[in-house]
């Protein structure tokens, strides 16, 4: 599976798309990436690094926050994307599930998910399958269906916000830091339940990641983004075993545990190794 | 029954036709302020441009007149044609999509993330730009305007209250309807905010724009919506002031009365709108009643804002307005 995404049909491809905010600020700084049908790729960095706005520009949220991909391509079954406004995205199946959870707080639970089947022209029966389905996947929400979402967890926020955009039918989710602001324990269940939509649902996932460890565990291939640009990219397997990605990202290194102090960026310090 | 207390209870019941009123205006506020943020100021303009462009159709009015006879040297004014009440009303509900599609188009669209406080001086602009855009249109004199509701004192309250208590009471017929017609209104909204797939997308949009446009939103649409719907109760609020009182510039203030409305109410309610604006007409009239002759009168002008003021100090959403919910 994890070699075979790789040679399989080529869903979203980026190619060396520059990103300014307000004019002046340029956060990605030439990104080329492609994400394979029926995968988990993941996008791995630091703060700031734009794993964000890379999403953002795909799903091209970036509009509204006055941000601009003004060089290079990014395509979607080989058609041109970059042009297109949200919400002809999502009817093309193309949806981000965005960073910090994002409900409507005032809208219940069963609200929020039927807002995610907004741009389907579907009859009442099949949108309420679908909810079955969602249901299915996150039991928790079936119980909290008439709740305010505002009042419900972190945790079962994070399962409305991607149970919403599964209720738009979509090929490709864009998953934002899903593990933000969760316990372990519960990362660990929203992952694996990312996993078996993949498995079973043939969702295809990008997802941008700070948890480096818990990421690469369940992606298929990554890539690693250093300051708006591509510094690493393979197969999940081999980035788990790569030293400098042990020593930058999962914080381990052959000399044992490191200072705070002496961790540096990876693109910093590689200029100055060589 | 003491006089003076059927007296109360007549003035009681004309305060709730007042109310319902204010409640119309406030409804307008409402809407767009809910889904969008924006403090719509120019709302009781739009009730004064609708109430303008009704009378216009019916009459059969021939828009910019003053502006083509001055610019041309003609003398036309009239098509010479009356257009039934009802297609003049539904004609003005088109006008009134149009303008929420050119406001949307022209305006906001373009002030997307921008602060309230700007967004809300574009509006106090567009209260400007559309009461002067309505006197060059429909010209600036006071029109009667009549679509057919009924007017005067309602016989039959009059006759059961004076064989109930020895004495008729005074319940003008307009606001009876007015009344009914408000109810209606409030009924539809509610029920398409609550259960219709676009009032749902609407309410989203109210919580979280952003949020909305990654589920396939599309806020451009939302927006011309909720204005469409701000214009259709600025109709009827426009129908209801402008039969009461004559289709003049002063209207536009009535926005105003408005203001203490939502504060009362809260910003973020309809039901919030309907109920602040009943407290406000019942609270003046019963004020003026027993306190109005002590304070040498008038006091309707200022008992709404003080009211306002105090629903401040001791709950600032207001009586419904939505609870800010916050997780730690």
């Amino acid at each position: 599976m994890l070699d075979a995404g790789r040679t399989e049909e080529k869903l979203l491809e980026i190619n060396n798309i520059e990103v300014i905010y307000n004019h002046v600020i340029l956060v990605l700084k030439g990104v080329s990436l492609s994400v394979p049908k029926g995968g988990i790729t993941a996008l791995l960095g630091g703060n700031g690094a734009g794993k964000t706005t890379t999403l953002k520009s795909i799903s091209n949220l970036l509009k509204s926050e006055r941000g601009e991909v003004t060089k290079g391509s990014i395509t979607y079954r080989g058609e041109r994307i970059q042009d297109l406004v949200p919400s002809d995205l999502v009817k093309k199946g193309v949806i981000q599930v965005m960073e910090g959870r994002h409900c409507f707080e005032h809208l219940t639970v069963e609200e929020n998910l039927l807002t995610g089947a907004y741009t389907r022209g579907s009859s009442r029966g099949e949108i309420d399958a679908d909810l079955n389905m969602v249901y299915d996947y996150f039991p928790r929400l079936k119980e909290r269906r008439k709740s305010q979402a505002g009042y419900t967890s972190g945790g079962e926020q994070q399962m409305v916000a991607i149970g919403r955009a599964l209720m738009s039918r979509p090929e490709t989710i864009l998953l934002d830091e899903p593990s933000m602001g969760l316990a372990p324990q519960l990362v660990e269940q929203i992952f694996n339940i990312v996993k078996s939509l993949n498995e079973e649902e043939g969702y295809t996932f990008l997802l941008a990641e700070q948890n480096t460890n818990v990421a690469l565990r369940f992606a298929h291939y990554g890539y690693i983004l250093e300051s708006g640009r591509v510094v690493m990219d393979g197969p999940a397997k081999d980035l788990r075993e790569n030293p400098d990605v042990k020593e930058f990202y999962l914080g381990v290194s052959e000399e044992g545990r490191k200072s705070f102090r002496d961790v540096r960026s990876y693109r910093r310090r590689k200029r100055w190794l060589s | 029954m003491p006089e003076q207390l059927l007296w109360g209870m007549e003035v009681f019941l004309n305060g709730l036709m007042a109310g319902v009123l204010y409640a119309l205006v406030a409804l307008g506020f409402v809407l767009i302020f809910k889904a969008s943020g924006i403090f719509n100021f120019s709302q009781g303009v739009m009730a004064l441009f609708a109430a303008l462009t009704l009378v216009g159709i019916m009459e059969g009015q021939v828009p910019f007149s003053h502006l083509i006879n001055a610019v041309f040297g003609t003398e036309i004014h009239h098509f010479g044609w009356h257009v039934p009440a009802l297609a003049a009303i539904l004609l003005t509900m088109v006008v009134m999509v149009l303008l929420a599609w050119l406001v949307n188009h022209f305006i906001f669209r373009h002030l997307v993330n921008q602060e309230p406080i700007i967004l809300f001086m574009a509006t106090i602009g567009l209260a400007y730009f559309l009461e002067g855009f309505g006197d060059i249109m429909w010209g600036a004199d006071i029109k009667k305007l009549d679509v057919g509701l009924p007017q005067g004192i309602n016989g039959t309250i009059d006759e059961v209250t004076y064989n109930l208590f020895g004495y008729g009471f005074f319940i003008d017929n307009l606001d009876l309807w007015a009344t009914f017609i408000a109810i209606l209104l409030v009924i539809g909204l509610v029920l398409f905010a609550q259960y219709s797939k676009h009032g749902r997308a609407m309410r989203a949009v109210a919580d979280d724009h952003q949020a909305a446009l990654s589920v396939g939103i599309s806020l451009n649409f939302i927006w011309v919506m909720v204005w469409s719907l701000a214009g259709f109760v600025a109709i009827v609020a426009g129908i209801m002031w402008g039969t009461k009182s004559g289709v003049q510039f002063s209207l536009s203030l009535i926005a105003l009365k408005a203001l203490p409305v939502l504060m009362l109410g809260g910003f973020t309610s309809i039901p919030g709108a309907i109920v602040g604006g009943l407290i406000i007409g019942v609270g003046e009239k019963l004020f003026e009643f027993t306190f109005g002759g002590m304070m040498g009168g008038a006091t309707e002008n200022w008992f709404a804002y003080v009211l306002a003021l105090i629903v401040l100090v001791f709950r600032p959403q207001g009586l419904f307005g939505e609870k800010i919910i916050e997780r730690v």
